[in-house]
């Protein structure tokens, strides 16, 4: 049934989603899409995993999925409760307009 | 062309029209949803792989966790007036950087992917599921790295609660 696609195509298309997401994060100067384009990333190397795990009959890659979803939704939790403190603290989510660390 | 190619092609046209909207997209709503088809898109390709456990706690944590954490992110620190006028605009040179050097990262890996002789696929036997063997491992082989990760979630969430706690 997999034989259809190629498993260069599912790798591909990873690589496109990666690819992607890495302007957000690189273009974008809002802390919040900053966080949609880490996802997009993320999402991009989980499809990976599977696609390889799931023609080469090895269960690994969805272990190894669901730890990355775990460390993704303990980063989105505490990212967006720094964003949110940010936000009372300076009134903006901008990244280029805090600059209270940089010296 | 099979029905099977047929879906993969939508799910990844899918995927790919919805990233670009979260990261090009004017206002921050729309990149948001655009994030939920997005994560929609990639389960449907889960379940194409064959991947039906993952494909489950996609929807519920991407979709119903982390989604619904952004939305609200964007609700609560989004200016009364709505509209995102001045993100993204960076300049010229600095988006011709970002977007050379994203193309690259891109073009690099799929002639990787190209090129590398991949092993032969092993003839697995056909399974209904993939649950019993994910949830064997990973009370067995992987049963540290599973306390671990709900330490870490734990931590996580007793630590974001107070970091945006009003003072």
């Amino acid at each position: 049934m997999l034989e259809s696609i190629p498993l260069e195509y599912y790798l591909g298309l990873s690589a496109i989603i990666f690819a992607i997401g890495a302007v957000g994060v690189m273009t974008r100067k809002n802390a919040i899409i900053i966080f949609m384009s880490i996802e997009l990333m993320l999402n991009a190397v989980n499809l990976t995993f599977i696609s390889i795990s799931s023609f080469f009959g090895n269960t690994g890659g969805p272990i190894f999925v669901l730890f990355v979803m775990a460390v993704a939704a303990a980063e989105a939790a505490v990212g967006l409760a720094i964003v949110l403190a940010l936000f009372r603290l300076k009134k903006t989510v901008y990244v280029d307009e805090v600059n209270t660390l940089k010296w | 062309m099979a029905l099977y190619d047929v879906i993969f092609y939508l799910f990844a046209t899918i995927v790919l029209v919805s990233a670009g909207g979260v990261v090009f997209s004017r206002k921050m709503m729309y990149s948001a949803f655009s994030l939920l088809f997005t994560f929609f898109g990639v389960s449907g390709l889960y379940v194409l792989l064959s991947a039906d456990f993952i494909a489950v706690t996609q929807i519920m944590v991407y979709v119903g966790g982390i989604l619904v954490l952004i939305i609200f992110g964007v609700m609560l620190t989004t200016k009364i007036t709505g509209v995102d006028i001045k993100s993204g605009t960076l300049g010229a040179f600095q988006m011709g950087i970002a977007g050379l050097a994203s193309l690259a990262i891109a073009v690099f890996m799929i002639i990787m992917s190209m090129n590398t002789q991949w092993m032969q696929k092993d003839p697995l036997a056909e399974t209904s599921t993939t649950v019993e063997a994910i949830g064997g491992l990973l009370f067995t082989e992987y049963l540290l790295a599973f306390g671990v990760a709900a330490i870490l979630l734990l931590v996580a969430f007793i630590g974001a609660a107070l970091i945006a706690r009003r003072k």
